[in-house]
C-alpha cells in the first residue's frame, strides 16, 4: 500500500462568537469534531453535506486558512498542524484551492494574465519571458484563448472565471487541490464543462483533489471516495459505489434518497425518507448520535452514546449504532 | 386561465438594449403546475415578474398581452394591479432569508397581507395567520407568530413566505426557484410541502427552477427557455423522455447522473449562453449547437401544438 | 432586555469613569507644567498658588488628588473659579444647562420632523424634480455656516426688518426662563432654533433618502409589493422602518455633541448663557476648573446620548434585541 498524501486525524475546530457584552455572553462553534482521515495521492475525496455540517471548515484547516483547535495534519508525511503561517509557505506551493466564487477572489483591476503570473511571481524566481510562456501554457491547459491574457476578470462568463481560478491553482504544480463548491455558482451546462476540465487536469498532472460539495450528483460523478459530513463530523465514509449503492448511515440514506432526479423512471421506485425539522445549531449539538434528533431510526441509546466511526469493510467506516447494509432498490 | 402572447422585456441601458425577455407565449390551466426551466439570464424570472406586475425599472419596456382570466395586465392601472397581486396571484421567492422584513414578527407580516385584501377584523386576519402556520408544518404556530424572521431557519422562513403567498387562496402562484437556497433534505420538505398545499388549495402553480431533478418530480407542463425566449413545449413526460429541441437534450445530457453506471465524462455543452446585449441573429442557441446546418442563421418559431420546439431540425 | 439595558448602563459607568480619570490626567498630569498655576489662571500671585496647592492637596499622591478634585466637582460642588474669584464652577454649569437643552431640544425636533418629511418625499420621487430640488436645498442647507446664518437672521430681524410685521414679534437677544416666562422662552428660541436646525434638516434628510432608496432595493421590498401592498405603505412601514437605524445613530452622536457644548456658535452668536458659551469665554479666560467641568460633561452627556442610541436600537430592530 501506498502512503497517504494526506491525514487528517482527529482534527477539531471550534470558533468563538458574540462577545462578553452580547446576551448570551460568548458562544462556541463546534464546527469539526474528530475528524479523522486519509486522502491518497491521485484520488479525489469529496466531503458532502448540507450548510454548516463543516465542509468548508475543514476544507480551510486542511490548507491552514485556519488554524487547528487539536488534532494532526500530516502532509506528505510532515506534520504541519502546528507549522507557523511562515513555516507554511514553501508547502503552500503543494496544496492549492480553489473556491466557489473565483470573481471574489480574483482582484478586479488585474489582467487575467497577472492574475495568472502572480503565484509565479511569489513563489519562484522565473525571470519575466519564462513567466510569460508559462501563463501562456496554463491558459492553454485550461481551455481559455491566448487573447484572454490581457482582459479584465469582469469580462469573463462565470465558467471562464472559474478557469482562471483553476489556472492560478495549478500554476505551481501543486500536489493537493483543496476545491470547495468549485461548480456550484455554475449553471448546469458550464458545470458539466468544468467537471470534465478537473477530470482531465488530475490525469495530466496526477493531481490529489479534496472535493467539496453539497450536490450529490457533482460529487459522485468526481470522487473515488466520498466522506459525508453532519454537525462537524464524518457519519459515514467509503468509495464512491459503496455510498450511493449501499447507503449504511440512515443520514446519507436520507440525503441521497432527497435528491430530486431527473429521470421519469427512476422516480417512482427510489422510496424517499423525509426528514423531519433542521439541523441542529452548531453551537449546542445535541448530545449521543448528533443525528439522532432527525433519525427516523433513533433508539434510547442514540440519545446516550456517541456512536464511533468504525469499519465494516473494506475502506469503508459508518459512525451508527445501527447501521443499515440493505442495498437500496435503484 | 392564464395566457401569455409575444411577451417581451427590455432594458434599456447605456450599451442598448438588453432584450431579457423575447416573445414569450404560454398558458397556464387551472389548478396546472406549469415548470419554467432555463439557466440564469434565460430570462424565466423576468417573464413571471412581469406577470406579477413586479418589474418596476423606468428603463424596463414591456409589450405583448399578459391575460388572467380574461383580463388584460398589461397596461392595468397599479392599483388594480395591486388588488390582484397577493390575493388572486401570489409569489413565492428564491432566498427565504432576504424575503422578509427584518423588523416585524412573522405574523404581523402574513396578516398585514390578509388586511390589505380583505375586510375582516385583525383577530380574525391573527388567526387565520395561525392556521396558515399550522397548514404549512410550522410547529407551536401560537409561539412562531410572534418569532422574527431571524429567529428562524431558512427551511422554517420558507414555510413563512410560503403562508403568506396562501394566505389569501390565490389562484395563481408564482415560485422562483422557491428551494434553491435551500439543503436537499429541506427541499424534499419544501417540495412535499407544495404538493399537499396543491392538492388542498388547488391553486395553479407557475415553478421557475434551473434545476431538471425539481421538474421531474413536480411539473405537469414545462417551458423550456434560452436566452429570453421559449425553446420547447410540453408536457413532463414528452420533454423528459423524448426532449425535442438539441438545447433540452444537452442540458438533460450534461447533469452527472446519480445512479446507474458513472460516465467517464459529462457530455457539457462547449461555450456559454449568449450576451443578450447583442444578440446574434438566428437561433440564440445555434453557435453551441451540434446540430446546427445552414437554416440556423434565420430564427426558428415555435410551433403549435401540445408538445413543440423552436428548432428546425424539428420542424423540418 | 432588561440584562442587557443593565449591562448596557454599567458600560457607561465604566466609560465615564475612564473619561474623568483621563481628563484628570490630561489636566493634572501633564509632565512640565505646574497644574497650580494653570488653575490659578494667568498672572496670580505666589499667594494665590500656595491656596491652590493647599485646597487641591497637590503635594498628596495622585489618586488623592484625583479624589479630591471629583469630590469638588460632584459631591460638594464647591470647585471655585480662580479667574473670577469665588466664582463657584458646578453652578455656573448647572445654571446654563437649561438654556443649551432649549435651545438643542427645540432645536432637534425640528430638524427630526422637517428631515423626516424631506428624505420621505425625496425618496418617494426619486429622480424627478421635487427630489432634486429638496436634494439640492438640502446641500445648500448644509453648507451655510451657522454664525453666518445666525448674523444674517439677527440682521434681518432684529435690525432690518424689525419694525415690519414679518419680524416684529421678535424679542431682543437673550434667553428667558420658561418658568418665569413661557412665551418669551419660546419667541426668544424661534430664530436659534431654525438656525441651528438648517444645517441638521439638509443632512438628515440627505442621509435619510439615500437609506430609503436603499432599502427600497431589498428582497423584502419585493416581497411587500407581490402582497399587494399601497406604494405608501411599503414606503412608510417598511423602507423608512429599516431605514432609521443610520438615522437614529447619527442623531444621537449630533444630538450628545450639541449638548455637550457643540451649539457654542448658535449661543454666540444669539447671546445665549448656555454651556457653548460658557466653555467659549472660560477657553478665552484660561479658566481651566471651568474648562475642566464642562469637558466632563460634555463628553458624559456624549457617551449618555451613545447608550440613548443602544437602547433605541434594541427598540427598532429584533435582531439586536434578540441578538
Amino acid at each position: 500500500m501506498s502512503t497517504p498524501l494526506l491525514e487528517v486525524v482527529d482534527v477539531a475546530k471550534r470558533f468563538s462568537v458574540g462577545t462578553r457584552f452580547s446576551r448570551q455572553g460568548v458562544r462556541i462553534v463546534h464546527a469539526l469534531d474528530g475528524v479523522s482521515f486519509t486522502v491518497m495521492p491521485g484520488e479525489t475525496l469529496g466531503l458532502v453535506g448540507e450548510s454548516g455540517c463543516g465542509k468548508s471548515t475543514l476544507g480551510r484547516c486542511i490548507t491552514r486558512l485556519y488554524d487547528l483547535t487539536s488534532g494532526r495534519l500530516r502532509f506528505a508525511g510532515t506534520d504541519i498542524s502546528l507549522l507557523s503561517q511562515r513555516q507554511m509557505r514553501p508547502l503552500r506551493r503543494r496544496i492549492q484551492m480553489v473556491f466557489q466564487d473565483p470573481y471574489a477572489s480574483l482582484n478586479p483591476r488585474r489582467r487575467v494574465r497577472d492574475l495568472i503570473a502572480e503565484p509565479l511571481r511569489v513563489h519562484t524566481s522565473m525571470a519575466d519571458a519564462e513567466i510569460g510562456r508559462r501563463v501562456s501554457e496554463l491558459l492553454d491547459i485550461v481551455g481559455l484563448k491566448p487573447d484572454h491574457a490581457m482582459r479584465f476578470p469582469h469580462e469573463f462568463s462565470g465558467g471562464q472565471r472559474q478557469r482562471i481560478g483553476i489556472a492560478r491553482a495549478i500554476a505551481l504544480n501543486p500536489e493537493l487541490i483543496v476545491l470547495d463548491e468549485p461548480v456550484s455558482a455554475l449553471d448546469v451546462s458550464v458545470q458539466a464543462q468544468i467537471v470534465n476540465l478537473l477530470a482531465d487536469l488530475q490525469e495530466r498532472l496526477n493531481l490529489t483533489y479534496i472535493f467539496i460539495a453539497h450536490d450529490l450528483s457533482v460529487v459522485r460523478q468526481v470522487s473515488t471516495r466520498i466522506a459525508v459530513m453532519y454537525l462537524g463530523s464524518i457519519v459515514e465514509m467509503g468509495s464512491a459505489d459503496d455510498i450511493f449503492l449501499r447507503p449504511a448511515h440512515p443520514y446519507t440514506q436520507a440525503l441521497i434518497s432527497a435528491v430530486p432526479v431527473p429521470d421519469l423512471a427512476a422516480q417512482g421506485s427510489a422510496k424517499r425518507i423525509v426528514l423531519t425539522g433542521d439541523v441542529p445549531s452548531p453551537v449546542n449539538p445535541p448530545p449521543g448520535c448528533r443525528f439522532h434528533t432527525r433519525c427516523p431510526i433513533a433508539q434510547e441509546r442514540c440519545r446516550v452514546e456517541r456512536p464511533v466511526r468504525t469499519d465494516c469493510g473494506p475502506g469503508r467506516s459508518v459512525a451508527c449504532h445501527f447501521p443499515n447494509d440493505v442495498v437500496h432498490t435503484s | 386561465m392564464l395566457k401569455v402572447r409575444d411577451l417581451s422585456v427590455a432594458f434599456r441601458t447605456e450599451q442598448g438594449m438588453v432584450h431579457a425577455v423575447d416573445d414569450v407565449s404560454f398558458d397556464v390551466g387551472e389548478g396546472e403546475l406549469l415548470g419554467v426551466v432555463g439557466e440564469s439570464g434565460s430570462g424565466k424570472t423576468v417573464s413571471l415578474l412581469a406577470v406579477m406586475g413586479l418589474i418596476t425599472d423606468p428603463n424596463a419596456v414591456i409589450t405583448g398581452s399578459i391575460q388572467y382570466r380574461g383580463r388584460e395586465l398589461v397596461g392595468l392601472k397599479p392599483r388594480e394591479m395591486r388588488a390582484l397581486r397577493g390575493k388572486e396571484i401570489a409569489m413565492i421567492f428564491q432566498d427565504p432569508m432576504t424575503a422578509l422584513t427584518p423588523v416585524y414578527t412573522i405574523g404581523w407580516q402574513i396578516a398585514e397581507q390578509v388586511l390589505a385584501h380583505e375586510k375582516i377584523s385583525k383577530a380574525a386576519a391573527w388567526q387565520r395567520t395561525i392556521d396558515l402556520l399550522a397548514e404549512v408544518n410550522i410547529p407551536n404556530p401560537r409561539e412562531t407568530v410572534h418569532r422574527y424572521p431571524h429567529q428562524l431557519s431558512g427551511g422554517m422562513r420558507q414555510r413563512v413566505v410560503i403562508a403568506m403567498a396562501l394566505s389569501c387562496n390565490p389562484a395563481l402562484l408564482v415560485a422562483d426557484e422557491p428551494t434553491t437556497a435551500l439543503d436537499v433534505t429541506v427541499q424534499a420538505q419544501i417540495l412535499d410541502l407544495l404538493r399537499k398545499l396543491r392538492k388542498n388549495h388547488g391553486s395553479a402553480i407557475v415553478f421557475i427552477t434551473h434545476d431538471m431533478g425539481v421538474m421531474a418530480e413536480i411539473a405537469d407542463r414545462m417551458l423550456v427557455m434560452y436566452a429570453g425566449r421559449v425553446v420547447e413545449r410540453g408536457k413532463k413526460e414528452e420533454l423528459f423522455l423524448q426532449p425535442l429541441h438539441p438545447y433540452t437534450r444537452a442540458l438533460l445530457d450534461s447533469i452527472p447522473p446519480l445512479t446507474g453506471k458513472k460516465p467517464k465524462r459529462l457530455r457539457a455543452i462547449p461555450g456559454a449562453p449568449p450576451n443578450l446585449l447583442n444578440r446574434p441573429p438566428g437561433c440564440a442557441f445555434a453557435p453551441r449547437c451540434i446540430e446546427r446546418f445552414e437554416k440556423c442563421s434565420a430564427e426558428p418559431a415555435l410551433g403549435y401544438g401540445m408538445h413543440t420546439a423552436a428548432c428546425f431540425r424539428v420542424s423540418s | 432586555m432588561i440584562f442587557a439595558l443593565l449591562q448596557r448602563i454599567a458600560q457607561m459607568l465604566f466609560v465615564m469613569f475612564g473619561i474623568s480619570v483621563l481628563v484628570f490626567l490630561i489636566f493634572f498630569a501633564t509632565p512640565g507644567t505646574d497644574p497650580a498655576a494653570r488653575i490659578a489662571g494667568r498672572n496670580a500671585s505666589p499667594e494665590v498658588l500656595e491656596a491652590v496647592r493647599r485646597s487641591f492637596g497637590f503635594d498628596q499622591p495622585m489618586y488623592v488628588q484625583y479624589l479630591t478634585m471629583m469630590k469638588k466637582i460632584f459631591i460638594t460642588g464647591d470647585l471655585t473659579s480662580f479667574v473670577n474669584r469665588g466664582w463657584k464652577v458646578v453652578p455656573a454649569v448647572m445654571d446654563t444647562i437649561p438654556v443649551t437643552l432649549s435651545l438643542v431640544f427645540g432645536a432637534a425636533i425640528l430638524w427630526v420632523v422637517f428631515a423626516l418629511i424631506i428624505g420621505i418625499v425625496a425618496a418617494a420621487t426619486r429622480g424627478s424634480w421635487v427630489d432634486k430640488t429638496l436634494m439640492m436645498l438640502g446641500l445648500i442647507g448644509i453648507s451655510m455656516p451657522v454664525y453666518w446664518l445666525g448674523e444674517v437672521m439677527n440682521l434681518l430681524s432684529q435690525n432690518r426688518y424689525h419694525d415690519t410685521w414679518i419680524f416684529s414679534w421678535v424679542p431682543p437677544l437673550g434667553y428667558k426662563n420658561f418658568s418665569d416666562d413661557p412665551k418669551g422662552w419660546f419667541l426668544t428660541l424661534v430664530i436659534p432654533w431654525i438656525t441651528l436646525s438648517i444645517l441638521y434638516i439638509g443632512l438628515y434628510g440627505r442621509v435619510l433618502r439615500a437609506a430609503i432608496v436603499e432599502s427600497l432595493q431589498e428582497d423584502y421590498i419585493r416581497t411587500a409589493r407581490a402582497k399587494g401592498l399601497s406604494e405608501t405603505r411599503i414606503l412608510l412601514r417598511h423602507a423608512l422602518r429599516t431605514s432609521l437605524v443610520a438615522f437614529v445613530t447619527l442623531f444621537g452622536l449630533d444630538f450628545g455633541a450639541l449638548v455637550g457644548g457643540s451649539a457654542l456658535l448658535t449661543e454666540v452668536v444669539f447671546g445665549l448663557q448656555g454651556l457653548g458659551k460658557l466653555t467659549y469665554d472660560a477657553l478665552l479666560n484660561l479658566d481651566l476648573p471651568i474648562i475642566m467641568t464642562t469637558v466632563l460633561y460634555a463628553s458624559f452627556f456624549v457617551v449618555m446620548a451613545n447608550a440613548v442610541v443602544d437602547l433605541l436600537y434594541m427598540l427598532l430592530d429584533p435582531r439586536v434585541r434578540t441578538a
